[in-house]
């Protein structure tokens, strides 16, 4: 890894054929500062040709897998670290092991994103030396302490895996210590490569011709920097914990014995409740992600929501949807678990109610596809009634509406096998109960009032007071919940592995949505560079500097994430083998 | 009531329920989108019914037994006639020629380009700004006065098919394909900036990227015809009539 960034760093910056704008101005008047090129304006020759191999598609392809595996293995560390310090914290040794072994369940994943990582390299510099060069001419000083970093991260993650069973007693809190190393590393390491590829959509410290101002922090701290890292921390714990999940699903459906059964499902629950925590907040970082994209490029903001890409919206909505119904439906299946179930059971149908027309109001598309029948009845492009459901203060209600209902499953799925025991416990569930109304009252007022009948400038305002009162329920209702089960006494235990095994299928059905949203979302927001390198600065004069039609792009996105799964179906196999090797 | 009739009796309610625009209010929810709500409701519907250990075996017990046992011969034979007649008319239907043309992809507000030309030079839309905006607070009368000329330049070229109360029913609009669009509401240009709603007025239809195709919209091009003065009063004037505010960010 680090001889091929390397290599990628003696790259000569300037490539002979290239033609540059205003040379000669950039040498002048930069006086002893050192004088950095504009973005150079390439030609078809630019662009090496490497047999029948399509440039655009090998980079995709393996920048796409890259990211896959990088976002499991960035994940499962922060949460395998918060799992042990829970261990820790309980002194209960099952949440080490259950630790250990996320850890273990991603170890080969390891590899496979440092090789998938030098593929794409490989495939960058081969096919696009010239943008490379650029970037490296700015960013080539980050580049090294990527590298380094990446060093410091294997060599914790050696420590923090080997070293688990030996690291105890007063060694355990060193070993904490190396977890968090792992973690900042990570972090770090990611935080590094969006920087690279925020820049390329939203350049800073550099002007109109690209000629840098010599600051790496300009570059690196761009307009969607800081949004791109929220939104892919937390994208990548709701990812990790899908996976483990699935693996979990996967063990839990082949387990030979009741206790094997019990281990499993207590494992995807948890693995499923990090994958729920992380998908919450979720909608909102894409919110901001959005908003700073149209605010640094009104074109850049339509091309992403009004134009073809919207289609891939739409998709996204769905599977986003059937993200929040499978999630609902895994709690559902888990009350099961619980002596109290038969008591909240006929909940399900009214919130299985309210999600599914959420759910409708998340999908609506502001201007549906017609059959010209129909566009002859409606009298033009647009619904009456359905168009105002297209707009983004709808979706925000709807979404809000779909965390507020996931989070009462949640509630039902924790009461499900204990009772309040404090005396006012009553008082306390109707507060919750009011506090449910207020909060969905407010959302859909503010939805209603501030998206249709103020200025648009005050849509993101709405979209505020939603986030909060959502917030405020889930903050609310969880210490209400905690204080009138104060010395509540449980029913028994769960009953781990008393799951019908259709919920196991959710939880695969999960990670595999995410997988393909990850994969279609990360192609849309590339995408809206449309045919420039870095947007406004470097012009892509490739042959591939076009969009490629939805359904292509489609098409792409679904076999990695097919070829993606294999990969990981293999990773579980062994993982299983590994551990009957433990035993 | 078996859960399988229960299931199917919910499913046919939301059919019947969605359905009652379209007979009784002309305003019919376009069949793609009403066939994916509909999936929604047969996705929701179900994982509620089989959430529970007896909801699951009850709602699959009816379908096993009518496979395995023999009693039931009658009505398995019934079933085994009518789904794969029910498939091949489906089948049938999806693969019938037709005489209808496609449905109509078309984004209305398609990306617009970074920069364009009119008026002799290259015009960038990013700092593109309406001349009379600042006036409306800073010199009320003279944005006024902007604005009625504006609307005299929109009743003598844009009404037409713009329609009188602009809402998109001008006197040619029926003939058109795309029609015309209304101002009023929320759904044009009360999601655009001005210097987008510029570049409309200035591009026409000819102006448009592939996606606002397939063909071209009848929507002229003004650059040749107006002002750019002129273009800037008829675009304030439509804010202005219809009580919508250009899209801005807040800084
Ligand atoms: C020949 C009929 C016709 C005339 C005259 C006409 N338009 Fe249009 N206009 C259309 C059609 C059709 C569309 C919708 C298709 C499209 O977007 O091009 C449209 C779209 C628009 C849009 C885009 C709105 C949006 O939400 O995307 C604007 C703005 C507009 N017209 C302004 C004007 C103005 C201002 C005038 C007068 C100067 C005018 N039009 C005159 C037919 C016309």
């Amino acid at each position: 890894m680090l001889l091929l960034l390397l290599c990628i760093s003696s790259v000569p910056v300037l490539t002979p054929s290239s033609a540059f704008a205003g040379d000669a101005v950039s040498q002048a008047g930069t006086g002893s500062a050192p004088a950095y090129m504009p973005a150079p304006r390439l030609k078809a020759e630019d662009y090496p040709k490497a047999g029948g191999v399509n440039p655009r598609l090998a980079v995709w392809f393996a920048a796409q897998m890259h990211l896959w595996f990088a976002a499991f293995v960035l994940a499962v560390p922060v949460f395998v670290l918060i799992i042990e310090c829970v261990g820790v914290y309980t002194g209960d040794v099952r949440y080490d092991g259950l630790a250990y072994e996320f850890l273990r369940v991603s170890l080969t994943a390891y590899s496979i994103t440092a090789l998938t990582g030098a593929a794409l390299l490989v495939s960058l510099v081969v096919f696009y030396p010239a943008v490379m060069s650029y970037l490296v001419s700015i960013f080539g000083s980050t580049m090294l302490l990527y590298a380094l970093l990446f060093f410091v991260e294997s060599g914790a993650l050696y420590v923090y895996y080997y070293g688990w069973r030996a690291m105890t007693g007063p060694w355990k809190k060193a070993h904490v210590g190396v977890g968090l190393l792992l973690n900042a590393a990570g972090t770090s390491l990611m935080f590094i490569a969006n920087a690279w590829v925020t820049f390329m959509m939203t350049p800073a410290g550099v002007d109109a011709r690209g000629v840098f101002d010599g600051n790496v922090w300009h570059a690196v701290n761009n307009h969607l920097w800081n949004p791109m890292n929220l939104h892919r921390f937390i994208a990548n714990v709701a990812y990790g914990g899908s996976i483990v999940g699935a693996y979990a699903a996967y063990m839990f459906l082949s387990s030979k014995t009741g206790e094997e059964r019990g281990h499993y499902d207590w494992m995807g629950y948890t693995a499923s409740i990090i994958a729920i925590c992380g998908l919450l907040p979720l909608p909102f970082a894409g919110y901001w992600l959005t908003a700073e994209i149209y605010s640094y490029s009104q074109q850049m903001g339509i091309n992403l929501m009004g134009g073809v890409l919207a289609w891939l919206f739409i998709i996204q909505a769905a599977v986003i949807g059937a993200l929040f119904l499978a999630a609902n439906y895994y709690l559902w299946c888990g009350m099961q678990r619980g002596a109290f179930a038969a008591r909240y059971n006929g909940y399900i149908k009214y919130i299985a109610f309210v999600l599914a027309v959420s759910f409708m109001v998340w999908f609506t598309p502001h201007t549906p596809l017609l059959a010209p029948a129909e566009a002859a009845a409606l009298g033009g492009q647009f619904h009456p009634w359905l168009a105002p459901l297209g707009l983004m203060p709808a979706k925000n209600t709807a979404v809000n509406v779909m965390i507020i209902f996931t989070f009462l499953s949640f509630l039902l799925y924790r009461r499900s096998n204990r009772a309040p025991a404090v005396k006012w416990a009553d008082s306390g569930k109707a507060a919750q109960a009011a506090i449910f109304c207020a909060a969905i009252v407010n959302i859909v007022v503010a939805g209603v009032y501030y998206g249709y009948f103020t200025n648009t400038v005050y849509k993101v305002a709405s979209s505020v007071i939603q986030v909060a009162s959502t917030l405020f329920v889930i903050i609310a209702c969880s210490v209400i919940e905690r204080l009138i089960h104060r010395g509540a006494k449980e029913a028994g235990a769960y009953k781990w592995g008393a799951m019908p095994d259709g919920s196991q299928y959710a939880l695969i059905l999960i990670a595999v949505s995410f997988t393909w949203l990850m994969g279609l979302m990360g192609f849309v927001r590339s995408a809206i560079r449309q045919h420039w390198h870095v947007y406004s600065i470097m012009r892509d004069n490739s042959p591939d500097a076009f969009t490629p039609t939805v359904a292509y792009a489609a098409r792409v996105v679904s076999i990695g994430t097919v070829v993606f799964l294999a990969i990981i179906l293999f990773i579980f196999w062994l993982a299983q083998l590994g551990r009957r090797r433990d035993e | 009531m078996p859960r399988i009739v229960k299931f199917s009796l919910i499913i046919i309610a939301v059919y019947c329920l969605l359905k009652i625009p379209g007979v009784f209010f002309t305003r019919p929810i376009p069949a793609s989108v009403l066939s994916v709500y509909l999936l929604f409701a047969v996705v929701a519907t179900l994982l509620a019914m089989t959430a529970t250990g007896e909801g699951a075996t009850g709602f699959i017990e009816p379908i096993a037994s009518l496979f395995a046992d023999p009693s039931k011969r009658a009505a398995r034979n019934i079933v085994l006639v009518i789904v794969p007649i029910a498939a091949a008319w489906i089948a049938y239907a999806a693969l019938r020629p037709d005489d209808a043309p496609p449905p109509i992809v078309r984004s209305i507000h398609p990306a617009p380009p970074a920069a364009f030309t009119a008026y002799g030079r290259t015009i960038e839309l990013a700092s593109l700004t309406n001349p009379y905006r600042a006036s409306e607070k800073e010199n009320p009368s003279q944005f006024r006065a902007a604005v009625d000329e504006g609307a005299e330049i929109y009743f003598k070229n844009c009404f037409y098919c713009h329609g009188a109360k602009l809402d998109g029913a001008g006197h040619y609009a029926r003939g058109l394909s795309p029609s015309p669009v209304p101002f009023r509401g929320t759904d044009t240009i009360a999601q655009l900036q001005e210097s987008y709603v510029f570049w409309r007025v200035a591009k026409g239809g000819p102006g448009l990227p592939r996606e606002g195709g397939p063909w071209l919209s009848a929507m002229p091009a003004w650059e040749d015809a107006l002002t750019e003065d002129e273009a800037w009063k008829v675009v304030t004037f439509i804010y202005d009539y219809t009580g919508n505010r250009p899209r801005s960010w807040a800084k």
